[in-house]
């Protein structure tokens, strides 16, 4: 039983803080945002400097061989500085890919240029009736003399916009929402017969919709097993739920710690209006649903590592529920304990709120996790 | 980090686990699982039996009969017995006047008070509130004046849990009205037996009898029973409401009740199939155990800072077991209570004095819900911990 970070992790988190103290404040993620793309090149390839693109690759495929414990560090930091860089898009889910499913060529050809910042990927799951359920694909993948041809649309693909590549889930046999015959393809972004359509999303991210036409890949683009590749796309989806616990807690943080200094300095009636108990609990209170999330961010980051996929798959779920309901609190009440100052554009309070809100229907929102755990049997069974 | 008990942990809560199953007696168990009252003689025998095996005082320093165990090992242990059920160590002597006395008291009264504390020869209660004085505890007015070797103490206490068996109340009693509030205050023991003491009590909600009134009127106390120093009794109570952080949040206590609701709900049936199987009810009892199984971690994260760090700085995260603990005790009850709908109406006059053999199976769920109601209001109602949060955490 130990809660603490080791010393390499602690040097870890004191290396990205660093650096996004430097380069991260709110004025400077205005101007990365209005960078090509939406995102700064430059800040990317710092990040790569550090390693930080490189954290849970094996050192065989050049990286640190750093561990779910790891990644909670860097995606809570980058949650406080609210990063805009698809570090999600690419490392925790295209590079989640890779490493658990890909082969030794794929792992070769992608990797590396991940590691070094060259390439950035995005993966284009969502259609426009699957909502929350990761088997309902309608995309298809029909088998070629030399390869795959794929035909179908993908909505709000984080960083789908950006990517050089793109990882899709494409039906090769069965039904829209049959288990089996699922295939996950590599696909470049510019193949023939991919159409991007880009915009930014609420929280200052990037995404796009894409529509697939008779895009040819060949054989070499399908990763894992074509017939069933569903049990990896749970995996690494859940991979990016318990990153998307710690981001979040990174950003529950920063708008608590934010609300508090905004009660301390803001003045009505010749006092603080932190003197105000029914603000006072208010904080109080957003201070225990942080508290809350913290522990099953932790939780959820230990549970990356069970062995029993159910077991895992349902304590990520049991953390994605107490953090959505932990950000929307959290969120909300940052609003309304900084005024008309929270409902501004120009303060950054009120882009935590955003990105907080974005987060809880990403992958899955909490009625829908809920329902996961209940029908799973509940957590202590 | 490793949130995973150790195996020498595992090895421990099996060897607890194993003594709880052969030696709390069956009747102490059921009781406590009905959630009905247990007699004192049922309460002091089980308390008996830990004490034998050396469990009655584990976290007192090992001179005085402690086992030096780790804040882990400290946890499973309360957690273990929790979820037997079976009834925690008298937490007023055991958890509160002990340590006020082995760290501040002379040695006179360590000799004389700690192994009876251990043994529950001396059944203790608490004498801090007072009809004046709750969460302004410091307000209090129960007045000991020095006369010649004794005290002479006047005034009222209440709320004061199961002084219907007490031997002894260890109170705070204003000793110099002169002084600022909370400077004259001192830390008295008074034998429950001594003539001017009168206890009534107060029945609550549920029709239980777990708390009194306790009148002073010219009690006379040796001077002897004063701990440490005269008006310093509000450190040594700071001291003691601070000694027992860990356990307030009672997640053993939550597990058993959770496994009471899914027993229960697995009997009731409404349009024709189980309660259990109902998705509403299936869905509230899911976001129960996510809200516990994060309280559980939160408690894990005081704890291992504790061992690692010393009781010396709290853990912030602690302010979070009292608030979060009780809402969730609270949120079992009604939960239990929904469960069984409408036969939770039928009330059993004679309570669960064991004299009304044919108690329904249902008679103390209501009475247990409207009981834990005060899960948010004792030890620092839960609006307190909330200011608590404010001054100490977020510095406002």
């Amino acid at each position: 039983m130990d809660f603490d970070l080791s010393e390499e992790q602690r040097l870890l988190k004191d290396s990205v803080d660093g650096l996004l103290k430097a380069s991260y404040d709110f004025d400077q993620r205005k101007k990365y945002r209005a960078e090509r793309g939406g995102w700064s090149k430059s800040l990317w390839n710092k990040l790569a400097e550090q390693g930080l693109l490189g954290l849970p690759f094996t050192e065989e495929e050049g990286g640190f061989g750093a561990g779910a414990v790891e990644t909670m560090i860097v995606m809570e930091s980058l949650g406080k500085a609210l990063v805009v860089e698809p570090y999600l898009a690419t490392v925790v889910l295209g590079g989640g890919f890779l490493r658990r499913g890909g082969s030794a060529a794929q792992k070769e050809a992608y990797i590396p240029a991940i590691i070094d910042g060259s390439k950035t990927l995005a993966f284009a799951q969502l259609e426009k009736n699957s909502r929350y359920d990761l088997g309902d694909v309608a995309t298809s993948a029909k088998k070629t003399a030399n390869g795959w041809t794929i035909d179908g649309e993908k909505f709000v693909v984080l960083n789908g916009e950006n990517a050089d590549t793109l990882i899709v889930t494409a039906r090769t046999a069965g039904g829209q929402r049959d288990r089996n015959g699922v295939g996950v393809f590599l696909v470049p972004a510019n193949a023939k017969g991919v159409s991007i359509k880009g915009y930014p999303t609420q929280d200052g991210l990037h995404a796009a919709d894409i529509t697939f036409t008779s895009v040819e890949v060949g054989a070499d683009a399908v990763i894992g097993d074509p017939a069933n590749g569903l049990p990896l796309v749970e995996t690494v989806v859940d991979d990016a739920r318990i990153a998307l616990c710690a981001e979040a807690v990174g950003e529950m943080d920063e708008s608590l710690k934010s609300t508090v200094e905004y009660l301390k300095t803001r003045t009505q009636f010749g006092v603080a209006i932190g003197t105000f108990q029914v603000l006072q609990h208010r904080a109080a209170d957003m201070f225990v649903a942080v508290e809350q999330a913290r522990s099953m961010a932790m939780f959820a980051t230990m549970a990356s590592d069970f062995d029993d996929a159910a077991e895992r798959a349902k304590a990520v779920s049991a953390a994605k529920v107490q953090i959505g309901k932990s950000l929307k609190f959290v969120g909300e009440q940052a609003i309304q304990l900084h005024g008309g100052v929270g409902m501004t554009q120009e303060y950054k309070i009120g882009h935590y709120f955003k990105r907080l809100t974005m987060i809880e229907s990403t992958f899955g929102d909490t009625d829908y996790h809920l329902r996961r755990v209940t029908d799973a049997g509940g957590l202590n069974s | 980090m490793d949130l995973n008990f150790s195996k020498e942990e595992v090895a421990f809560r099996d060897e607890v686990r194993a003594f709880f199953k052969d030696h709390v007696p069956p009747s102490t168990r059921q009781k406590m699982a009905e959630g009905r009252h247990l007699s004192k003689d049922e309460m002091v025998a089980w308390w008996r039996i830990l004490n034998d095996k050396g469990w009655g005082v584990t976290h007192w320093p090992k001179e005085y009969g402690g086992t030096g165990w780790t804040s882990v090992q400290h946890y499973i242990f309360n957690e273990e017995l929790q979820m037997v059920p079976a009834p925690a160590p008298l937490a007023f002597g055991v958890s509160m006047v002990g340590p006020v006395i082995y760290t501040f008291g002379n040695e006179a009264q360590k000799k004389r008070f700690l192994p009876r504390i251990a043994s529950v020869e001396d059944f203790w209660c608490q004498g801090f509130s007072e009809p004046g004085s709750g969460s302004d505890l410091a307000s209090l007015k129960t007045k000991a004046e020095r006369k010649g070797d004794k005290w002479i103490i006047n005034g009222q206490k209440t709320w004061t849990t199961l002084a219907q068996y007490a031997d002894w109340i260890f109170c705070l009693c204003r000793t110099d009205p002169t002084a600022k509030k909370q400077s004259g205050i001192s830390f008295i023991l008074v034998d429950m037996k001594t003539p001017g003491i009168t206890v009534r009590p107060i029945v609550t909600i549920d029709g239980g009898r777990e708390v009194n009134e306790v009148f002073f009127d010219d009690v006379e106390v040796p001077y002897e029973n004063l701990v440490g120093e005269e008006n310093k009794g509000w450190d040594y109570a700071k001291f003691l409401l601070g000694n027992e952080r860990t356990g307030i949040a009672r997640v053993g206590v939550s597990k058993e009740r959770i496994r009471r609701i899914k027993e229960l709900a697995a009997k009731v049936e409404s349009n024709g199939k189980p309660v259990a199987d109902d998705q509403k009810f299936r869905e509230k009892l899911a976001m129960i155990e996510i809200e516990l199984k994060a309280l559980e971690l939160t408690q894990l994260r005081v704890v291992a800072d504790e061992g690692k760090h010393g009781k010396g700085k709290p853990n912030p995260a602690s302010s979070v077991l009292k608030i979060k603990g009780s809402e969730i005790q609270q949120a079992t009850t009604e939960l239990l209570m929904e469960v069984i709908g409408p036969f939770a109406a039928p009330y059993d006059e004679h309570g669960d004095d064991g004299s009304n053999e044919a108690m329904e199976w249902t008679a103390q769920i209501a009475p247990s819900y409207f009981n834990n109601r005060k899960v948010s209001i004792y030890g620092g109602s839960n609006e307190i911990q909330r200011n608590i949060i404010t001054k100490a955490v977020l510095g406002l």
